[in-house]
């Protein structure tokens, strides 16, 4: 096939088309990267549970979907079950003083078992035909999301996204989620403070995993299927659209912004990845690159301030400068 | 207020970098005591200072705190009854947090943190007006971020912070050191100002002698992990650096070591 043609068969139209899909997913993705936020940005510490706490939000659901428990119902479940998986890091790390890296990779890893274990297979599906949706009449407490509903689900996810952002904003407005911040900027300070910074750190890594279950449990109702392997790589994407909400935000307000609109920015971090995606899939490029496309994406936008913050400083331009004043390299 | 009866600790225990930080230590601290704490380099100054706060537990003797046993309470349950500096000025305050948020911080300190907002309006007229006292302009600033400050102005906030639920008992951990001459002059002058409104108990390590004498009505000089002077009341206001100089040669009973002993 040569260039033109290939030009040629790209259909703009098509593009188009598919992105209120790519936006629908792109929330759920931005509720998961919110729970990394907490983390990564809060805490400041990097959990890779997430990646396991994602497919067990996704199994948890499915699994009380087809037992017949309300689509609502089966979400808060996934929740609950979400928090655990953050609890068991948290212990895992203070009270057996392992890294927390090291911790969540084990609860991940531990979590592969767990999820198949509540599936009793690699994956499960609970169709939208079956359970219909949560405003169909007969179908009283259904589906909340669906792929088959693209404007319903764009709709009840950004619901969804206002009270997640509502609640967050409110919590890390408390005296306990200042200490949880606290904990996070400086926690020799925390706890000369008197805050148990050993609890902060499991709280946080709780409602962080809580809700990225959640968002596993979203998607799950979304493709109407879970499956063991879902959160794969669920760290990068949250990562991601931390990243590009973050630099979205600085550009946007020069002078910082209020937290409210940096959780806003992450979700919106999430849709705009989701949406690249898409484009990429568009292109036609092979959809097995993706995860290679997607680590390129995050390893730039992660380099990002700190190229920056070379352009301003770095040997090499002191060398540069230090060459053009001082005329010579010997003295 | 603060009662130490015979604690000790070594660090690396049973290794060749064994250290022995704290030998039998006993200290008595009257209410209102204001103790300058000098030594040379290892003596034991900030291992006495820790171990006070908790930072981890000593291997044997007692702490009272205001009557209170508190060898087994781990830091931050201590942290109600003790306010503190750091030497560094970047430990003591949150960076990533407003100059309000971390006053409601330590405004909270030894109280339970539950689901009420973190900065209430009410407070917020309290913390202008200690604000307004260091004389920094600082209240005009209250919702910057603690991370734009200098250092400098970081320290005097953690001193207002140290302060603002009454402690018991204020440790300063040669809370100067990393300060220019005239801002350590500064934040000294406060420290004192702060010490005497309210009346604190407190401990302050001091590299300065001269500090050391103008300052408090109590002296002690560390050595090895004991005390080995200790000088209050009318003698202590009419010390003088030779005095304490010859002293302290008295004391340890050996000329060579005083230049590496007080170290200043």
């Amino acid at each position: 096939m040569t260039l033109s043609a290939y030009f040629s068969s790209l259909s703009i139209l098509n593009l188009f088309s598919r992105m209120p899909a790519a936006v629908a997913q792109g929330i759920i993705w931005g509720l998961m990267a919110l729970g990394v936020f907490i983390t990564f940005r809060l805490l400041d510490v990097a959990d890779l549970t997430v990646d396991g706490s994602f497919a067990t939000g996704g199994a948890v659901t499915v699994m009380l979907l087809l037992a017949g428990w309300p689509a609502w119902a089966a979400l808060l479940a996934a929740v609950v079950a979400g928090v655990l998986t953050g609890l068991c890091t948290g212990l895992l790390h203070t009270k057996l003083g392992i890294p927390v890296i090291l911790a969540g990779i084990l609860t991940q890893f531990s979590l592969y078992s767990i999820n198949l274990r509540i599936m009793t297979k690699a994956n499960q599906t609970a169709s939208v035909k079956k359970f219909g949706m949560f405003w169909e009449a007969e179908h009283h407490g259904g589906f909340l999301l669906s792929s088959l509903y693209i404007p319903q689900a764009i709709a009840a996810g950004l619901v969804l996204a206002a009270i997640v952002v509502a609640v967050l904003y409110w919590y890390f407005g408390t005296e306990q989620g200042s200490a949880l911040r606290a904990t996070g900027s400086n926690p020799a300070m925390s706890r000369a403070q008197g805050i148990n910074i050993d609890r902060m750190k499991v709280i946080g890594l709780g409602i962080s995993n809580g809700l990225v279950a959640l968002a596993g449990g979203l998607m799950t109702q979304y493709q109407g299927t879970a499956d063991v392997s879902m959160g794969r790589g669920a760290i990068v994407i949250g990562l991601a659209a931390i990243i590009i909400g973050e630099v979205l935000c600085d550009a946007f307000f020069k002078k910082g912004c209020n937290f409210a609109v940096r959780l806003l920015f992450v979700l919106l971090g999430g849709v705009i990845y989701y949406a690249v995606m898409v484009v990429i899939l568009w292109l036609r490029l092979d959809p097995n690159d993706l995860k290679l496309f997607t680590a390129v994406i995050v390893a730039a936008f992660l380099a990002v301030p700190y190229l920056q913050g070379r352009a301003k400083s770095s040997f090499a331009r002191s060398k540069k400068l230090g060459a053009r004043e001082g005329g010579g390299t010997k003295c | 207020m603060l009662k130490l009866a015979h604690i000790s600790k070594t660090f690396n225990r049973g290794t060749i970098n064994e250290k022995r930080a704290l030998q039998e230590l006993s200290l008595h601290l009257a209410s209102g005591d204001f103790v300058t704490v000098i030594g040379g380099n290892g003596a034991g100054k900030s291992t006495l200072l820790n171990a006070v706060a908790g930072v981890w537990p000593v291997d044997s003797g007692s702490i009272l705190i205001d009557g209170e046993n508190v060898t087994g309470m781990p830091e931050y349950q201590r942290a109600r009854l003790i306010g503190r500096v750091f030497q560094d000025p970047m430990m003591g305050t949150a960076p990533n947090m407003q100059i309000e948020e971390n006053l409601a911080l330590a405004y909270r300190r030894g109280k339970k943190r539950g689901l009420r907002w973190g900065v209430t309006q009410a407070e917020r007229g309290l913390y202008r007006e200690r604000l307004a006292t260091l004389g920094l302009g600082l209240e005009d600033r209250m919702t910057a971020k603690v991370g734009l400050l200098s250092g400098g102005q970081r320290q005097a906030l953690t001193l207002l912070m140290a302060a603002l639920q009454t402690p018991k008992l204020l440790l300063l951990d040669e809370h100067t050191a990393a300060l220019d001459p005239g801002t350590a002059a500064k934040v000294l002058e406060l420290s004192d100002q702060i010490i005497r409104e309210h009346g604190l108990t407190a401990l302050m390590i001091t590299h300065n002698m001269t500090d050391a004498i103008r300052h408090g009505n109590r002296l002690i000089m560390m050595d090895r992990g004991r005390i080995v002077l200790d000088i209050a009341g009318e003698e202590k206001q009419r010390l003088t650096k030779a005095d304490l100089l010859a002293r302290f040669a008295e004391k340890a009973g050996v000329q060579e070591e005083t230049d590496s002993v007080l170290l200043s």
